[in-house]
């Protein structure tokens, strides 16, 4: 998976730069970010303005993760969302769970 | 009325690496319909997830996740209504367990209610050698 960590400081910034974010790649993506917390990491910012397409797969990945950051007092922000990504958030009501941004820059002064 | 007609039998690895490919079979149908009145970018994304979901279902739950065995899927478009066959070759599931919105951290057991969501009618049967989950859909 083509993935661009950052740390910026309050928080790390994971944009994924894959066009899918389905039951091939959202293993890694969870990998990944199970590797940040296990480093000290807690607040995460996934910048998933190159997603054109998520399934359930990679929402719960997202909730994993979500759940791992909560669990150390972290958070795990969202930003980028296109229209129809952010539908899925919608249709299974994880709009409601994540803090969603339209630029990660925004969800990085957030923390 | 007119109808678009569409016929397609295609049977791939069960492996997650060919979910790209099958979505995009979707997702091109779709696209290509000449008599739908709704918004055809919605419905390729529509078919591309819930293509992907049933896929992902069988690779995981149904064939066991072993890569020698196959995954079958016919998609067919017949008087307005698109019929969409993931066949397995597993012990199948109660798919009724997972009609249902999950509790929002949970991490697994959407892909069932996401399919419930976009498609008319689902039913999920036994075969002679596994099961085949049927998606309908009147476009």
């Amino acid at each position: 998976m083509n993935l661009q960590i950052e740390d910026k400081g309050t928080a790390v910034l994971m944009q994924v730069k894959e066009e899918r974010l389905d039951a091939h790649n959202s293993g890694e993506l969870k990998a990944q970010m199970l590797k940040l917390f296990e480093e000290g990491k807690s607040n995460l910012v996934v910048d998933l303005a190159d997603v054109r397409f998520v399934d359930s797969s990679g929402l719960g990945a997202l909730v994993s993760g979500f759940k791992n950051a909560s669990s150390r007092s972290g958070s795990l922000k969202l930003a980028g969302l296109q229209l129809q990504v952010k539908s899925m958030f919608e249709l299974t009501r994880l709009h409601r769970v994540f803090e969603i941004f339209t630029d990660p820059e925004d969800a990085l002064a957030s923390f | 009325m007119p109808t678009d007609r569409v016929a397609v039998d295609i049977k791939v690895p069960n492996q997650t690496r060919y979910l790209c490919l099958i979505g995009h079979i979707g997702e091109n149908i779709a696209r290509a319909l000449k008599h739908y009145d709704g918004d055809k970018e919605k419905l390729a994304y529509d078919l591309n997830l819930v293509l992907t979901e049933a896929m992902a279902n069988a690779i995981r739950h149904a064939n066991e996740a072993d890569p020698t065995k196959q995954v079958h899927i016919e998609i067919s478009i017949v008087d307005r209504q698109l019929i969409m066959r993931v066949y397995d070759h597993g012990q199948g599931f109660d798919i009724r367990q997972f009609a249902d919105p999950r509790p929002p951290m949970d991490e697994h057991g959407r892909g069932i209610f996401i399919i419930h969501s976009v498609m008319d009618e689902v039913t999920y049967t036994p075969t002679r050698d596994g099961h085949v989950l049927e998606m309908k859909k009147n476009l």
